[in-house]
């Protein structure tokens, strides 16, 4: 199949090595534990995993049988069909981290345009080349604050309205840096988007205030105060960001965070139950030689042409090992080639029509869910960008197998991450939703209150 | 020829992409909130195509040729896992989903688990980390909890050969671990006598990269592993080298207590120009309860008529979530459909292509190369990359040189404890004909760097372009391209 070898080819080779049998060059290996039989099943064909393959993907639901309002960090937008074209070539998908410049222009320029494009999408000075997804960027944002204050400052304050997977991966990267106490979302500091239970946390101790915007219940907070108070300590601030919104909103340079992490998802990466998806990583230039990841730099080459390389590669974990902040070694090289071509193609109009989209209709959705009898959303005062969260006169899973079964993946049950939630479900809605999915949604609604 | 940036090949008011009007009534923007200018680029669909097209045409790939390049195992990426990724069931499921609607995602994802717990000998595993790094992560943090809950929390000590990847000590210390290298000893082993030195009651455990990066089985494995669970440490392997292992020894049964996999290394998953990579981690029965959560199990056993109900599992003294949802599901699939293809015989005969191959380009180059250390090899080897003789060549000028030739370089510099070191990885995919013609570039070149050295040390001269300026790129850092006003 994938191994070329003829068994004549075989016998030659084994020749100019000088054994018998390929069994001879595993000698060195324990001999009681040598060639054991794997109880796996025999090998498939190809036409027979496809098949099989098939039968299992139909098995599923999936968002184009349904509609969906499922957000909560994973969004349903459309991709263009020349994304996965460009994603497909072998010359890209094939190829590894660019250490050969001279054989890698192609990454390593896309990598640059990725970079340049996120610096431009959240106003910050410096993006890197990607982290694993938008939780472990968040846990990377507390890791540099903890080294740029070398390890002098050791409080966390992370607010309860960032993504809960977040702060669940934030703290297990936490647990290797010594007494860092990460603190703010306890259940007692609520979700009521009052931000002065984290002011009075942030004092001379914090390294690192993190806040979302929009934050995971799709509201738009004001951190101004939160921010200027953090600084006035002497703390470092993260926005955790959905880049979708930026189309829109004020970007978070324009905040004066010092770090902006995000999941790229949004940008023309496909669901695929949860990855791999694109960590965004982008700071204010005074943090570069703290940055975990890696970066390509313009240069020339020796006849003045320009070219592009790794750089700062001092900082990583295959120069510095025990000395560098992060081991992280791959990025997201491919998943940051999407993203770009996403942007690339729907370019200054057609990104901020998106958001445009996603604004507009989830606006007529939370209008018009909150009309329906015993629905009404729970933050009617803050605004949002293109989630909300509805209070239902029913737990929401009930309401969810209801809807699942009018053609409808309801949105997202807050119960399974709040326990003070109860019967609240947040819903997502992206440029993918008509005004007649939502008439239709609403009409189930009103029906299932009726029944 | 440069090929322009994405913004200096922008036109204002061109586009790409046409989306649907609004079909609702307008709602303004909150006030103080909206955004003044993104400067994005503007295109038109054809204009992107061609910029990425000709990007991808300045790469070096496996589809394209020979990439040697050693502990990367860049074996050949089989075409029918990339549609299998992209099967619109899989490719378009929410990961929030209820779980009774992704049942043939949770299906693959337990199917991959049990056949990697199979061929590791390991006896759980968890797919959810993101890549090899993130999976030493998980074994670090869970050789740190296992000795916090069994009360010997001064075992602050890790152990790693001197031999191994970067990310072993960078993983250690990110943990909260003492690093302490252990030295090789002159057939490329870990030294003993140095590792029982350092077996005390500080002892948390040891990284074990085996085959190590010198692409030596250690010879003494065994004891290695017995000297350290002897004074209380559990053994970390790094499974970076693992194709060469494949139904040829179960790490698990040697004692390996925790390993990593690379799915795109032994795997088949595409590397993806620098990722997305995926790295499942495996342990013994001891530390199941430690493992990242989720991990997928069976809720419901299921019998001769139903399926078994698949869902989701917090072991009990779970180090955590180690990123959100449950690991790269793309690349499972394609790993998934990579092992159902093969089963034990073909999964044997790729260990086995792989170290006949490294052993047969080992031998071709042998008399024109000094190599590290002269015994059979695994699936890759290290050879000095300059020659006593011609000190004015080094390893760097011999890679670049191959360039001109068609291939991508051997990874260089590394291993560190080899004087310019040239690690070769041909893998099982690579043909005789392919592994003869590599083998006479590189005597072809041996002969050049004596006979012209300048030829080596001006190469390439072949590439989209020449070497380049590092010392500016850092000194300058211009991270952004030129984006217009």
């Amino acid at each position: 199949m994938f191994t070329p070898h003829t068994p004549q080819e075989i016998e030659e080779m084994l020749k100019v090595v000088g054994v018998e049998t390929i069994e001879e060059l595993f000698e060195k290996v324990p001999e009681d534990f040598r060639f054991p039989e794997l109880d796996l099943p025999e090998g498939l064909s190809e036409m027979a995993i496809s098949a099989e393959l098939k039968e299992l993907a139909s098995g599923n639901a999936t968002t184009e049988d349904f509609i969906s309002f499922l957000g909560a960090g994973a969004y349903n937008h459309y991709i263009p069909a020349a994304v996965d074209m460009i994603l497909r070539r072998g010359e890209f998908y094939t190829a590894y981290t660019p250490y050969q410049p001279e054989v890698s222009q192609g990454t390593l320029q896309a990598i640059f345009e990725f970079q340049s494009l996120m610096t431009e999408l959240t106003g910050m000075d410096v993006s890197n080349a990607s982290h694993y997804d938008g939780a472990t960027a968040t846990a990377e944002a507390a890791n540099l604050a903890y080294h740029f204050f070398r390890g002098k400052r050791k409080k966390i304050v992370v607010s309860r309205s960032v993504n809960p997977q977040y702060r669940e991966t934030l703290r297990t990267y936490m647990q290797g840096l010594e007494n860092v106490q990460v603190l703010g979302d306890e259940p007692a500091a609520g979700v009521s988007g009052d931000l002065n239970k984290l002011l009075a946390l942030t004092d001379k101790d914090t390294a690192l205030v993190i806040v979302q915007y929009p934050d995971f219940f799709g509201r738009i907070i004001d951190y101004t105060k939160l921010i200027e108070a953090a600084h006035s300590q002497g703390a470092l601030v993260a926005f955790v960001f959905n880049p979708t919104a930026l189309g829109l909103l004020k970007p978070p340079g324009e905040f004066d965070v010092d770090i902006a992490v995000g999941d790229g998802q949004p940008l023309g990466i496909p669901l695929s139950y949860g990855g791999p998806y694109l960590g965004i990583f982008t700071i204010k230039d005074k943090y570069v030689r703290k940055l975990a990841g890696r970066l390509v730099g313009e240069t020339e080459d020796e006849t003045g042409k320009r070219a592009y390389v790794l750089t700062l590669t001092a900082r990583e974990q295959h120069i510095r090992r025990e000395k560098s902040t992060s081991n992280i070694c791959t990025n997201q090289g491919l998943m940051a080639l999407a993203a770009t071509v996403y942007l690339s193609l729907l370019g200054k109009s057609g990104f901020k029509q998106v958001a445009e989209l996603c604004y507009q209709k989830a606006h007529y959705a939370a209008e018009q869910i909150s009309k329906v009898k015993g629905y009404d959303l729970a933050f009617p005062e803050t605004p949002f960008f293109h989630e909300f969260v509805v209070s239902t006169p029913e737990p929401v899973s009930m309401i969810n197998a209801h809807l699942q079964e009018h053609g409808f993946l309801g949105g997202y049950d807050l119960s399974l991450d709040y326990p003070e939630m109860k019967n609240k479900m947040l819903i997502a809605v992206t440029e993918k939703i008509t005004k007649q999915d939502i008439d239709d949604l609403v009409a189930v609604l009103e029906e299932a209150h009726h029944d | 020829m440069i090929e322009p940036t994405i913004y200096e090949l922008s036109q204002p008011g061109r586009k790409g992409v046409a989306f649907p009007e609004s079909d609702v009534p307008a709602y303004d923007l909150p006030a103080g909130f909206a955004r003044e200018a993104l400067k994005l680029p503007e295109l038109s669909e054809q204009d992107v195509v061609r910029h990425f097209t000709h990007l991808s045409q300045l790469n070096y790939s496996i589809d394209g040729g020979f990439y040697p390049l050693g502990s990367c195992t860049m074996k050949y990426n089989p075409k029918i896992n990339e549609e299998m990724a992209r099967l619109p069931g899989l490719a378009n499921t929410h990961p929030l989903q209820p779980i009774e609607t992704v049942q043939g995602n949770l299906y693959i994802m337990y199917q991959l688990q049990e056949w990697l717990q199979e061929i590791s000998g390991l006896n759980r595993v968890c797919l959810s980390p993101a890549a090899g790094a993130q999976g030493e992560l998980v074994g670090a943090l869970i050789i740190k909890k296992y000795h916090e809950i069994n009360n010997a929390p001064l075992r602050t000590k890790i152990l790693i050969p001197d031999s191994a990847h970067g990310t072993n000590p960078a993983t250690s210390a990110m943990s909260g671990f003492k690093v302490v290298s252990l030295p090789s000893d002159a057939r490329g082993n870990v030294d003993l006598e140095a590792l029982k030195a350092e077996c005390d009651e500080t002892l948390a455990g040891l990284m074990l990269t085996n085959p190590n990066t010198l692409g030596l089985f250690d010879e003494n494995v065994l004891e290695v592993i017995q000297l350290v669970h002897e004074a209380g440490g559990l053994v970390y392997g790094d499974g970076a080298n693992l194709n060469a292992l494949l139904g040829v020894v179960r790490p698990g049964d040697l004692g390996f207590d925790i390993m990593h996999f690379n799915l795109h290394k032994t795997f088949s998953t595409p590397h993806g120009g620098g990722g997305p990579g995926s790295g499942p981690v495996g342990v013994s029965e001891a530390l199941a309860e430690f493992l990242p959560s989720p991990v997928v199990t069976i809720i419901e056993k299921g019998d001769e008529e139903t399926p078994p109900f698949f869902g989701f599992y917090t072991p009990q003294h779970t180090i955590g979530r180690m990123k959100a949802f449950y690991g790269h599901f793309g690349m499972h699939i394609r790993a998934y459909t990579y092992i159902a293809m093969h089963g034990p015989a073909g999964l044997l005969d790729i260990a086995q292509k792989a170290v006949l191959n490294a052993n047969y380009l080992m031998a071709q180059i042998k008399e024109d190369y000094t190599l590290a250390y002269d015994r059979t090899c695994m699936h890759e080897f290290v050879v000095e990359g300059a020659w006593e003789d011609i000190p004015d060549i080094h390893a760097l000028d011999i890679s670049k040189r191959l360039m001109d030739y068609g291939y991508h370089p051997p990874t260089n510099y590394f291993p560190l404890i080899v004087h310019e070191a040239l690690m070769i990885e041909p893998t099982e995919t690579e043909s005789k004909q392919t592994l003869d013609a590599f083998a006479k570039a590189m005597k072809a070149i041996a002969k050049e760097a004596r006979e012209d050295p300048d030829l080596l040390q001006t190469a390439p001269h072949n590439t989209p372009i020449r070497r380049c300026d590092e010392v500016k790129a850092a000194r300058d850092l211009v991270l952004c391209c030129w984006i217009p006003e």
